[in-house]
């Protein structure tokens, strides 16, 4: 499923906005999750999952091609762990171990 | 951020009710969600990519008791960020 047969499932269900709208909100949802996490915030959406950034730290690694020695630099990645209702309902209801 | 974040952020873009922009943005979460349980997944262009992936049983330890246990194979959601998300994330001075 890609964002806009999201968007069109969406607005075949919802009858009180337009397809243009569901459009903006979809955008302005992930637009403002991305905008959450750059800050360093973490974005937590109860059943669905949470969404968090870690400090990598920099390392000295070697590129691969050349073999050259090469200072890498310490980022930020963003992580995700899946909600409990998610987790369960892509098992089948199974409860987690 | 919460849920609640995004409905206010969004409910200030979009205006409307309130109460139907939470609803709409459940739908949105929702829908996603009815996707991966069928095992599909989902790719949203400039934030990232939703996958299940099937995990093979195998022998785990309870780390507390240190019994042995099997721990049966399963389905796992996981997220990958996209280069854009990726990129915003390491753009902004370290917080």
């Amino acid at each position: 499923m890609t964002k806009s047969e999201l968007i069109e499932q969406v607005a075949q269900k919802v009858s009180t906005f337009s397809r243009k709208d569901i459009e903006i909100i979809v955008d302005t949802l992930f637009d403002s999750m991305s905008r959450s996490l750059s800050q360093g915030d973490k974005v937590e959406i109860r059943g669905f999952g949470s969404f968090k950034i870690k400090e990598r730290d920099g390392r000295q690694g070697r590129n691969p091609k050349s073999g050259e020695n090469i200072f890498i630099e310490s980022k930020r990645v963003p992580f995700f762990k899946a909600g409990k209702e998610i987790r369960e309902r892509i098992n089948n209801g199974k409860k987690d171990v | 951020m919460t849920k609640a974040d995004i409905v206010e952020i969004v409910f200030e873009k979009v205006g409307f009710s309130k109460k139907d922009v939470a609803a709409v943005i459940e739908e949105i979460f929702e829908t996603i969600k009815g996707t991966l349980e069928k095992g599909e997944k989902v790719k949203i262009s400039g934030f990232g990519n939703f996958n299940i992936r099937q995990k093979r049983a195998r022998r785990g330890r309870n780390p507390q008791t240190g019994t042995e246990i099997t721990i049966d194979q399963r389905r796992v959601m996981t997220f990958k960020a996209s280069q854009l998300l990726k990129k915003s994330i390491n753009s902004q001075p370290s917080a």
